[in-house]
């Protein structure tokens, strides 16, 4: 799929993995951190306009609010470049929110894309059945002026899932359990094709958590076939786009370097132990290792969908977050936000003690808004757990989805809902 | 345009620096000190998590060997300016993440994928690197070791001084179209 992809944006008619080429960008995004960088790069190309004001993407979402003068200038940067090169999908705060929930929420995001981002969770797209991979700054300012990318053509992993999912076992337990099985490596400069009875079941906002996660296994993008789950979300977010799509499927003799076949069917919820997403328990043994925690976060480009939130407060409705633990809940952006308040969602979080904070990166990678000091530990529903990366080198950071977050918050400890 | 300066057709020799494998970029450079995009000041704090000590003790010239995955994690291009930041010539890995190899061939830090050198080399060792023929001597260990060869695309862009000369490139080719 993903060379069918590639095949089409070039000028070759067949690429082979391994294969340089210069491919055509449909869609290109920066942030507040990348874009900074990536404006004063493209400046000095000496260009005067961008390729095309309508397939770029600027989005303030990593440090706003501004979290300090530094991040101000930054985000400044970004607005007024915007509005010099009429960019027409800049988010302002307020308006926006993480980029990865955010641009396919509003149906920018189409099957059979080529779409890059300057932020490594580009590839969170890949579940729309596009080509979606993250970039560097350089590499965005040059989209930007040419409207083409370098790239090196992927080989293909594929990944079957089979089985029926055990109850609190979601998207983010599937994709912690393959890169607990392949590694942090295990998929470097590789696509992940994912498929299988499990894949089809899964709504799009578990699929979406699964090809988020893609980069932590080192891979270049992830990809799900189109399906009518796909399909009912695009009637949504993006009506009568049909004739923009284009639904590329796995050739029956596809080449893969290899087939993965999962059974889910034993599978419970996973947590990932500092300091590497590969480094995987499950619930049960986490339980047992009694692992007492200081603050919970549920939120960021991987776990902060409407989907998840409702998971998480089903989980402390009533109940209330535990003495020791400070619980803050971010959605992912301010539609997601405002969904969650209209469902009554806000309102079980204040009632059990979290801090329910506006759209934002922030705590995930320890810019602001929940740093953690040294020797402290957090059960966290984002996608890495490095050191450092909440906050102090000596601070410890735990993966897990929602459900296992929230029951956490509640009971002081690393926790399954099924204690409360 | 000094950018990226001139990296092929150049020997480089630094002393070694050593790290282990999935060198993430949260640890290459935190997120918090994303608020600059200046190299000398993001250098300042290059692998403060894991060795806070690091800028000072780089000497101009020096190279830093890691093991698997190197650059994993983030998209941030801070991280291959932090490191150049802090005067590293180049880096030598047993393999790297992959924004993070494009953001370095982008910005023009010399990196070799070479898996011998990066296992047998040691902190202090003397190295010398040549950028168009891959050839690593471990001058300490008197070894020679030869680093995978960039494909010729790449090496155009290496060659441009990075990607932005690159962009330059094509533009005018494509006006003279």
């Amino acid at each position: 799929m993903t060379e069918k992809i590639l095949a089409t944006h070039s000028c070759e008619r067949h690429v082979k993995p391994g294969q340089l080429i210069m491919a055509k960008v449909d869609f290109c995004m920066g942030n507040d951190v990348t874009a900074a960088l990536a404006i004063k790069e493209f400046r000095k190309i000496g260009v005067e306009r961008v390729f095309d004001p309508e397939r770029i993407a600027l989005v303030a979402s990593h440090y706003v609010p501004n979290k300090d003068v530094g991040a101000a200038e930054q985000a400044k940067v970004m607005r007024q470049f915007a509005i010099e090169q009429g960019i027409k999908h800049y988010y302002e705060v307020g308006r926006g929110g993480i980029e990865h929930v955010l641009l396919p929420d509003n149906g920018l995001i189409l099957p059979g894309m080529v779409y890059v981002g300057a932020d490594s969770h580009t590839c969170t797209a890949g579940a729309l059945s596009c080509f979606a991979t993250g970039i560097g700054s350089t590499d965005l300012a040059a989209v930007m002026a040419l409207g083409e990318i370098w790239l090196r053509v992927p080989a293909t992993m594929k990944l079957v899932y089979y089985g029926k999912l055990n109850e609190w076992v979601m998207g983010k337990d599937i994709i912690l359990a393959t890169i607990g099985r392949i590694g942090v490596n295990g998929a470097l400069y590789k696509a992940m094709e994912f498929t299988g009875p499990v894949i089809e079941q899964l709504p799009m906002s578990d699929r979406f958590t699964i090809t988020n996660m893609v980069v932590e296994a080192g891979a270049k993008n992830g990809i799900m076939p189109f399906d009518e789950v796909t399909q009912d979300y695009l009637m949504k977010v993006a009506p009568c786009s049909q004739d923009r799509w284009e639904v590329y499927l796995p050739d029956e003799d596809a080449q893969y370097t290899e087939v993965i076949d999962f059974d889910c069917s034993q599978l419970e919820p996973l947590v990932a132990y500092p300091y590497l997403p590969s480094n995987v328990r499950t619930i049960s043994e986490a339980v047992k290792d009694k692992i007492s925690i200081d603050q919970v976060f549920i939120g960021s480009c991987t776990n902060g969908r409407i989907e998840d939130l409702r998971i998480a407060a089903k989980v402390i409705r009533g109940r209330k977050v535990h003495p020791n633990v400070r619980m803050i809940v971010i959605p992912a952006t301010h539609r997601v936000w405002q969904m969650a308040l209209a469902e009554g969602l806000l309102e079980i979080f204040a009632e059990a003690g979290a801090v329910v904070a506006a759209e934002t990166c922030g705590p995930c990678l320890g810019g602001y808004m929940g740093v953690l000091a040294s020797g402290e530990r957090c059960i966290s529903t984002s996608n890495r757990n490095f050191i450092g990366r909440m906050g102090h080198p000596q601070s410890e950071v735990f993966l897990s989805n929602p459900a296992i977050a929230a029951a956490s918050a509640i009971l002081g400890r690393i926790a399954h809902p099924d204690e409360l | 345009m000094s950018r990226g300066a001139q990296t092929m057709g150049t020997k480089l020799r630094g002393r070694v620096h050593k790290f282990g494998d999935h060198i993430d970029t949260d640890a290459i450079i935190p997120a918090r000190y994303l608020v600059t995009t200046d190299e000398s000041e993001l250098a300042k704090h290059c692998m403060e998590p894991i060795d806070p000590s690091f800028p000072s003790r780089v000497a101009r010239g020096d190279i830093l060997v890691a093991g698997e995955n190197f650059g994993c994690g983030s998209s941030r291009e801070h991280a291959p300016l932090a490191i150049k930041g802090t005067g590293i010539s180049c880096i030598i890995a047993k393999s790297f993440a992959r924004i993070f190899y494009r953001n370095a061939i982008n910005i023009g830090l010399p990196i070799l994928e070479c898996a011998s050198a990066a296992e047998e080399a040691e902190d202090g060792d003397l190295i010398e690197c040549d950028l168009e023929s891959g050839v690593i001597l471990n001058l300490t260990k008197g070894t020679q070791h030869q680093a995978e060869p960039f494909p010729e695309f790449m090496r155009q862009i290496i060659e441009s001084g990075g990607l932005i000369n690159f962009v330059r490139r094509r533009l005018e080719e494509r006006k003279s179209r």
